[in-house]
């Protein structure tokens, strides 16, 4: 509603003399249809797909977590909360949500700080500085299914490139059994997570880097400011807003982990890499126990959508009112 | 405004791929169509033939079933045992298999039949199908009703490297747990991994306590748990101390708790490699073993899994399972044909010379050739006793419960009381 209410205040007549009031009605109304069925058909094939296929089968999701069923017919052996009741008393099911949130953590601690470092110095004059950004940048292009086989195989215990390479530089003591390791599987899974995905945000930090005026840092320069006090106080605050979309892709990404779990691991060893997302496949195509596993896709979705929703109203609430514009403006 | 779009279309997206994870799985299934407007019918034949050399003699077979009959067009699809299950629920889920698949019999076909998904093959197959081995025909059959034809046997058993074994002073394989674990440990002594396993995934370890509770508690009181839904008795419990006593011992090879089977990291490239002394694997082990490492050659050898010191099975009782291939409902006549075809006596021969099946017909077994599959076969002939994979006879929820406590007792985080309980729990759940 605002936007339409925008957009017919930009396109009124502003400070002209408003035509009578009448005249002004009929023809608003008129446009208005126009308007509307020029909307709808042109959404109406994206809509009608989004319902089909998205929207319905989302709503039978969330009907059938109330239902004890094995995926033949329809549900009807209804059991009430008793999936979700059961689900947060499932072992597994709250180590998944522990490693979510460690996971979590760790991308916002460890990588999207490293992609930003590699931003930064990628952003500099630097010869051959667009092989690296690509080379930086093809691990994400990579499809997951490829980096998990690719990624068993370095850290194959002992024959593995990894030992190889730690041995070759008298640091055998460091290599393991990475992957089948309940300790560290983790760490491994994390490590090849970060190569596979910082490039994604380092080439969004790029992107925001390249938009925040020279003349800034210049001016920041000339007032005396150090390399340190420049990133801080003109290029951070300016990247801000890449910086909230890019914690908001990467929390949602960790939410949603799967493929890469299931290629090198498949929650293993003894469950200690397992997501919701294995979790739920486990229970859904391995075990038929597709209620149940509808139930943890709820979960799933109510997580994100609580993060999303607590995420736009608060952190890129700023971004939607234009705080970000305003200071551009000053700025020129 | 450029922001607020982009964070609401990725914000819809995010959601919308969340919600979708379950129903976006299940909607990728494979689509059959019958006839086509020229009369020929393509029949889409699932199976999982993927190593060498099978995937190539199935390949060649369904061509040869072609030129016999012009109007009939074989697709064939072939996944990995692990994916195939997977995808096989997606599409049983979806209420439409494929015109010929791959099947185990057991729980898991059963619940295909209830659904209502499964062709009756009883009239249809009747001429021919008679002269199968008894034996092998009966996972497929319920209520009298057959819905499946078997194109193998086979059992599980220890695969040894006779080399190895001579190494570390082991002249005889062990007939008994005791001896079994004396022969481990002097593996070990002579720093040699006396046992591959692929735990990553699961059913490789299930094959160690399935056989440890037939031995120990017998045929009959897994068959009995399985439907008074208790699993908590005495013999399985001692089924999961045996099992216990011997990852004690740290038999299996380094990182094996993220080990596959058939990959070139995995346990059968272990065993084929001459890496680790043996593995606890179907007939099928030799042929993996070459396909994914070197394999072994004549210093492959055989037996079967050892009794245990006075527990009410006997080393004759076997525990394994056969191939077969079942119809959905309503396929074509074309599909009965090739079943017919596949369970030629030519074909069979041609199976048994080139891909070292065990076969269904009896006159096939002249044109054995390998001395460990016809010990196989004759232990098989001789068994006093069969029990099915536990994933594929018990309902698919508690099969995968057998799995996944078995491999938490071997990783090390489940007591024998606790595998016990967690299986019976899940059965009690399942109606």
């Amino acid at each position: 509603m605002t936007s339409t209410f925008l957009a017919d205040k930009r396109s009124g007549p502003g400070t002209d003399l408003p035509p009578p009031e009448s005249v002004r009605a009929r023809g608003r109304g008129r446009r208005r249809v126009l308007h509307w069925l020029t909307a709808v058909g042109f959404q109406l094939p994206a809509l009608v797909l989004f319902i089909g296929m998205v929207l319905l089968p989302m709503l039978f999701a969330l009907y059938a977590a109330f239902f004890r069923w094995g995926g033949f017919g329809m549900p009807s052996d209804y059991v009430g909360t008793d999936n979700f009741t059961d689900l947060f008393d499932n072992p597994i099911f709250l180590g998944d949500l522990w490693r979510c949130l460690v996971l979590v953590l760790l991308s916002l601690a460890l990588q999207l700080p490293f992609a930003l470092a590699m931003a930064v110095l990628l952003n500099q004059k630097l010869r051959g500085r667009a092989v690296y950004r690509m080379l930086f940048f093809a691990p994400y292009v990579l499809s997951e299914a490829i980096t998990g086989v690719l990624f068993s195989m370095v850290f194959a215990p002992d024959d593995g490139l990894a030992d190889h390479v730690l041995g070759a530089v008298g640091l055998d003591g460091l290599g393991g059994l990475w992957f089948a390791d309940p300790s560290y599987v983790m760490a491994t899974l994390f490590l090849v997570m970060t190569w596979k995905y910082f490039g994604f945000h380092m080439m969004l930090y790029l992107a925001g880097l390249q938009s925040i005026p020279r003349e800034l840092t210049e001016a920041a320069l000339i007032d005396g400011a150090g390399a340190w006090q420049r990133f801080r106080n003109v290029t951070l605050p300016l990247l801000a807003p890449t910086l909230r979309i890019s914690v908001f892709l990467s929390v949602i990404g960790a939410i949603q982990l799967f493929d890469l779990v299931w290629v090198i691991t498949q929650g293993g060893p003894d469950h200690h890499s397992e997501t919701m997302a294995v979790t739920m496949f486990q229970y859904g195509f391995k075990r038929y126990q597709v209620g149940y596993a509808s139930a943890i896709s709820v979960v799933m979705f109510g997580i994100c959508l609580v993060f999303a929703l607590a995420y736009q109203r608060f952190v890129l609430r700023r971004d939607l009112e234009g705080a970000t514009t305003t200071m551009r403006g000053d700025g020129k | 405004m450029g922001d607020p779009a982009l964070s609401r279309r990725g914000f819809l997206a995010a959601s919308a791929a969340a919600g979708l994870g379950m129903t976006a799985l299940t909607g990728c299934g494979g689509d059959s169509d019958g006839g086509s407007s020229d009369g020929t019918t393509t029949v889409e034949w699932w199976n999982i033939s993927t190593t060498e050399p099978s995937k190539s003699v199935w390949a060649a077979l369904a061509k040869k079933f072609e030129a016999a009959n012009p109007k009939i067009k074989i697709k064939i699809v072939q996944l990995e045992n692990d994916a195939y299950k997977s995808k096989m629920t997606a599409l049983t889920a979806s209420g439409k298999l494929p015109d010929i698949f791959h099947t185990w019999g057991g729980g898991v076909l059963k619940q295909q039949v209830d659904a209502g998904l499964v062709e009756d093959l009883t009239d249809r197959t009747k001429p021919w199908a008679d002269g199968l081995l008894k034996v092998t025909k009966e996972p497929y059959i319920y209520d009298d009703k057959v819905y499946g034809i078997p194109f193998d046997m086979g059992m599980i058993g220890f695969w040894y490297n006779k080399k190895l074994f001579q190494q570390a002073g082991v002249s005889e394989p062990p007939t008994t747990w005791g001896g079994f674990l004396e022969a481990v440990s002097k593996l070990k002594a002579k720093n040699i991994t006396p046992i591959a396993l692929a735990g990553k995934e699961k059913w490789p370890g299930m094959y160690y306590w399935a056989y440890l509770a037939m031995r120990t508690a017998g045929i009959d009181a897994l068959q009995k748990a399985s439907e008074d839904k208790d699993f908590t008795g005495a013999g399985f419990v001692e089924a999961g101390r045996h099992l216990k006593q011997l990852v004690d011992l740290q038999p299996f090879q380094k990182g094996f708790l993220n080990a596959a089977y058939s990959t070139p990291t995995g346990q059968a490239a272990a065993v084929g490699n001459g890496k680790a002394a043996m593995e606890l694997m179907g007939q099928w082990a030799p042929s993996v073993e070459a396909d994914a490492g070197k394999g072994l050659g004549n210093d492959l050898g055989f037996f079967p899994f050892p009794a245990v010191e006075g527990g009410k099975g006997a080393i004759t009782e076997v525990f394994g399972g056969g191939g077969g291939h079942a119809l959905r409902r309503g396929a074509p006549q074309a599909a009965v044909e090739f079943l017919k075809f596949f369970a030629s006596e030519a074909t069979e021969l041609e199976l048994v010379k080139k891909t070292s099946i065990l076969p269904v017909l009896p006159n096939a077994e002249k044109a054995m050739t390998d001395p460990n599959l016809k010990l196989v076969q004759a232990q098989l002939k001789a068994a006093t006793g069969f029990q099915l994979y536990l994933d594929q006879a018990y309902a698919p929820a508690v099969g995968q419960e057998v799995n996944d406590s078995v491999a938490a007792l071997i990783a090390g985080s489940k007591s024998p009381e606790q595998v016990a309980q967690s299986i019976t729990q899940t059965a009690k759940e399942e109606q």
